[in-house]
């Protein structure tokens, strides 16, 4: 870890080429993930056996969850003479003992270099055997291009999001009265308390991707061979009837939008928000729901956002002037750098593996209004780079992955665990950090943090801090 | 249950005494069965990851080298290069004009970077389409930096895991040689196919040390180059996890003219028995070994057996289910938990071959399930059917294993627990204890719909008087 100590840090023209202790995943982990959330539905990389596997035994060790993503499994010979026919007898089996409701077709960095043109293979494969397809009720079959070496699993979930949308809205309506929320990749939980804040505007949720019972599932009598929940497809087909879509994501491009699509095709008005961590960026929020609803913030949130309030008083000292170090997907890390900036913590470094054209801007949007001087903001970096950058700035602590930990041990400072993957703690499926709730947890958490490095520290044993 | 096997998945599934014994396996996974196996370069990349002085570049987009980051309990007792992942974190633009030039600079950088005694340059399934030319690329920065740059040729789809495993002793062999093998006892062995999870090496190397064997090489667990150069010096190679490792012994004997043992050290026989074979094969040279021998696994099992006892007591009559990466384990588990009286009602392997599967049969009960290159589906199935008591496999079998209320038992490369050696039996059965034992089954909906309403208050009680 520590084998540049002696050496200068390198300057901006000697970039290092390889990627040392990777900040992000590949893209078609992040369309497995999305694809995990629509109801029946089955993830299916097309390319060799080892990315399924690899990706499943990743994602599950973060959700204790089971995680099926099948895989076309090529072999040498499909790599020659292409893979279609393996992905086409893939399909039917997955239909054939899955019977599921959707398949999400991933490609990998193998089929998008053979060349494989998997739309036409999915288009052909639906027309061959669409007596089959019918036998099986029909399952939607999504497709989503995800070579790894473009972009990260960011990408890949936007892209596969967006899929889902392009490929199966229409303004067929099943329900009335609808919201559509993208709200990107957050956690079962976080996915849980948004449907209830939507409900209780008195609105219907249509949540894409909807993974707080597929990833979080309770204990079973009979294996479900496809987790219950996720978002209905009747719900995804409606989506183009919505009276508005609001989408998280301030480092979000238009040509990752998928409300940008309902927009463009049903006319569905579209809302582009900030990830709700913190007061403000909930009060955005809360203040377009208002205002599509014509309803007042219901009590019950008024009064999460009072003991919000009144915790940041009862808390800031513990807190204030703090350094901290942010790492993760752009969106979370422009959240979390919103609210600790609100908390009067300072976001010293905030870093992202993804490349991401928005994200300076995003962090200084939401931080420049506290903030003295702008924060550190790097994006496409990896942990190598990150150490280096942060070393100098002596934080005081750190939010992000586990995948930080060692840093955090050699600086022997707290690092709070949150994004993808957390694979040293328990109970990443429950942890809370969006709306007033969520940020009252992770306010509760960060302060614990603190007041429990400065207890470890203290030669005293203070029981009362 | 017939609806949960895939036709063409049949003959991969046998149940003993039902039918004349007969299976197929080592062959590709089926596309869409959503099977628990990995590719080519994972079987590599399990292999050489624990030479812990070595520098891991994986060439290739970022994902293979990701998921492959410090997930091992592979520990070191010196330098930790291997718990690093790197990678040439390929763009599309470097799947169009090539991947060497980029390739050459990571390598060029990092050797000056972190010094390490040598590299392995994995290839990745994008390699193989691209062409690059690795092992061109390796040979110059062998020659500019003067350690040794080896290629893995580990593409993903060029096989399956077993491709992987031969490919990482092909790269090994080629270090193995170029060191200087005086001071080289003629009581030495170099231990194939322990990967040091949890320290289990050195458990292993006590045990030889206390016999008088030295250990020449670690291949590969707390791995150093300098040994691996040195290991053809050593007079006998120790091959567990056959699978992974037997390329690398075969190709030393018919070179170097070493011979190998196969051996296991899970498990009181199978440990037992394979000390007492090392002995055997230095009996010649030291008469008193197997003296020393004998002494050991006395003393060991005298202070395992009566622990062990009241694990046994607890636990007679359960039923296991095994389902892991290569038969070898398997093989060591079902003895195992014949020690604990527990009976195992289905065994497994993603990579097993017909000898394996074989001795499979013949080691176990009738009514065992014997399957090769599992999935979910099945597995979930076998469980439900056998209502076991505990499934021992890895992080992708667990969730399985937890969803249906069954105890569950790590068995794979990410334990954070011992269990070869005699103390591993021990560290084993209080593993299996505590999951098989815990009071939460109790709780969960497969259990509670064998209660009845009666049985169900007898519990309330029994809750009671724990919490009491």
């Amino acid at each position: 870890m520590c084998v540049m100590k002696s050496k200068p840090f390198k300057t901006k023209k000697e970039p290092y080429v390889a990627t040392t202790d990777s900040c992000k995943q590949c893209a078609p982990l992040g369309a497995c993930l999305a694809f995990k959330g629509v109801e029946g539905s089955v993830p299916f990389l097309h390319g060799s056996q080892g990315c399924a596997t690899y990706m499943r035994r990743y994602v599950i060790s973060h959700f204790r969850e089971p995680v099926d993503i099948a895989s076309s499994s090529l072999g040498e010979k499909h790599a020659i003479y292409g893979g279609g026919p393996n992905l086409k007898l893939g399909l039917r089996n997955v239909m054939a003992k899955y019977h599921c409701g959707l398949i999400g077709v991933a490609t990998t960095c193998l089929t998008e270099t053979i060349g494989d043109d998997t739309p036409r293979l999915v288009k052909e494969f639906r027309d061959e055997f669409a007596d089959e397809l019918a036998c099986h009720g029909n399952p939607s079959i999504v497709n989503v291009s995800t070579p790894s070496y473009a972009g990260s699993h960011v990408d890949g979930f936007h892209s596969a999001v967006r899929a889902i949308v392009d490929q199966l809205a229409s303004n067929v309506q099943t329900v009335k009265n609808t919201l559509n929320l993208f709200p990107g990749f957050v956690s079962p939980a976080d996915t849980r308390y948004l449907k209830e804040i939507v409900h209780d505007f008195g609105l219907n949720p249509v949540v894409l991707p909807d993974i707080s019972e597929t990833l979080d599932g309770p204990a079973a009598a009979e294996y479900e061979k496809i987790p219950s929940g996720g978002t209905p497809i009747a719900s995804i087909k409606g989506m183009g009837t919505a009276v508005l879509s609001v989408e998280f994501g301030r480092c979000l491009t238009d040509s990752m939008s998928a409300s940008n699509i309902l927009e463009d095709r049903f006319n569905v008005r579209s809302r582009r928000l900030g990830t709700p961590i913190g007061l403000r960026e909930t009060d955005i929020f809360m203040n377009a729901l208002e205002e599509i609803t014509s309803r007042k913030t219901p009590v019950k949130y008024e009064l999460e956002r009072g003991r919000l309030v009144d915790s940041y008083v009862d808390g800031h000292k513990y807190v204030s002037g703090k350094k901290a170090v942010i790492y993760g997907d752009p969106d979370m890390v422009v959240g979390l750098a919103s609210f600790l900036t609100e908390i009067g913590i300072k976001p010293m470094l905030c870093a992202t593996g993804a490349k991401s054209q928005h994200f300076k801007t995003a962090i200084k949007a939401v931080t420049e209004e506290i903030l003295d001087e702008p924060s550190e903001v790097l994006d496409n970096v990896d942990f190598f780079d990150i150490e280096e950058t942060a070393e100098k700035m002596s934080p005081d602590l750190l939010l992000g992955s586990s995948k930080g930990y060692k840093l955090a041990r050699k600086w022997n400072i707290p690092l709070v665990r949150l994004g993808f993957p957390i694979h040293d703690r328990f109970g990443a499926q429950r942890i809370c950090q969006l709306g007033y709730k969520g940020t009252q947890d992770l306010f509760d958490t960060i302060v614990n943090a603190v007041i429990q490095a400065t207890q470890d520290r203290s030669a005293i044993g203070y029981t009362y801090i | 249950m017939a609806e949960t096997i895939f036709a063409e998945r049949k003959d991969q599934v046998h149940r003993k005494g039902e039918e004349p014994f007969q299976m197929t396996c080592d062959k590709e996974s089926l596309a869409g069965a959503v099977s628990q196996r990995a590719c080519v370069f994972c079987g590599s990349r399990v292999v050489l990851y624990p030479i812990t002085d070595a520098l891991h570049l994986v060439h290739g987009p970022i994902g293979c080298a990701v998921y492959t980051w410090d997930i091992r309990g592979a520990l070191s007792s010196g330098p930790e290069l291997h718990r690093h992942s790197y990678s040439t974190d390929l763009q599309e633009s470097d799947v169009i004009f090539g991947g060497e030039d980029k390739l050459y600079r990571a390598l060029t950088q990092l050797i000056d970077r972190i010094n390490p005694k040598a590299a392995f340059v994995y290839s990745t399934c994008i390699v193989g389409i691209i062409g690059d030319d690795l092992a061109g690329v390796c040979r110059k920065v062998e020659h500019e930096k003067g350690i040794p740059v080896i290629p893995v040729e580990s593409e993903g789809f060029k096989g399956n895991k077993r491709a992987g495993y031969n490919a990482a002793c092909r790269a090994m062999f080629q270090l193995v040689g170029t060191g200087p093998i005086d001071d080289i006892s003629p009581l030495s062995v170099n231990i194939l196919g322990d990967f040091n999870l949890a320290g289990e090496i050195w458990i292993v190397r006590e045990y030889l040390e206390r016999m008088g064997v030295q250990v020449v090489a670690n291949i590969t667990g707390d791995g150093r180059v300098d040994d691996l150069r040195r290991a053809h010096g050593a007079a006998l190679n120790l091959v567990q996890c056959s699978g992974s490792t037997i390329d690398l012994a075969k190709m030393m004997e018919e070179k170097y003219g070493i011979p190998f043992l196969r051996v296991s050290y899970f498990g009181v026989e199978d440990m037992a028995d394979s000390l007492y074979k090392i002995a055997e094969f230095f009996k010649d040279i030291d008469p008193q070994v197997m003296e020393r021998t004998k002494a050991l696994v006395r003393d060991e099992l005298s202070e395992l057996y009566p622990r062990l006892k009241e694990y046994r007591k607890a636990l007679e009559g359960k039923k296991a289910a095994i389902y892991v990466g290569g038969a070898f384990k398997a093989f060591s588990l079902v003895k195992a938990f014949r020690h604990l009286g527990m009976t195992v009602a289905l065994v497994g392997s993603q990579t097993g071959t017909e000898e394996d599967y074989k001795e499979l049969h013949e080691i176990t009960d009738p009514g065992t399930i014997i399957v090769d290159d599992s999935n979910p589906l099945e597995l979930s199935s076998f469980l439900q059917e056998k209502d076991v008591d505990i499934f021992v496999g890895g992080v992708k079998e667990r969730p399985i294993a937890y969803k249906l209320g069954v105890g569950f038992c790590d068995h794979n490369h990410e334990r954070k627990e011992a269990l070869e050696g005699f103390v591993g039996m021990l560290n084993f059965a209080k593993e299996v204890y505590a999951t098989v034992m815990s009071p939460v089954w109790r709780f969960t909906p497969r259990k509670r719909a064998y209660l009845s309403k009666s049985q169900e208050m007898d519990v309330c009680h029994e809750i009671k008087a724990i919490q009491n």
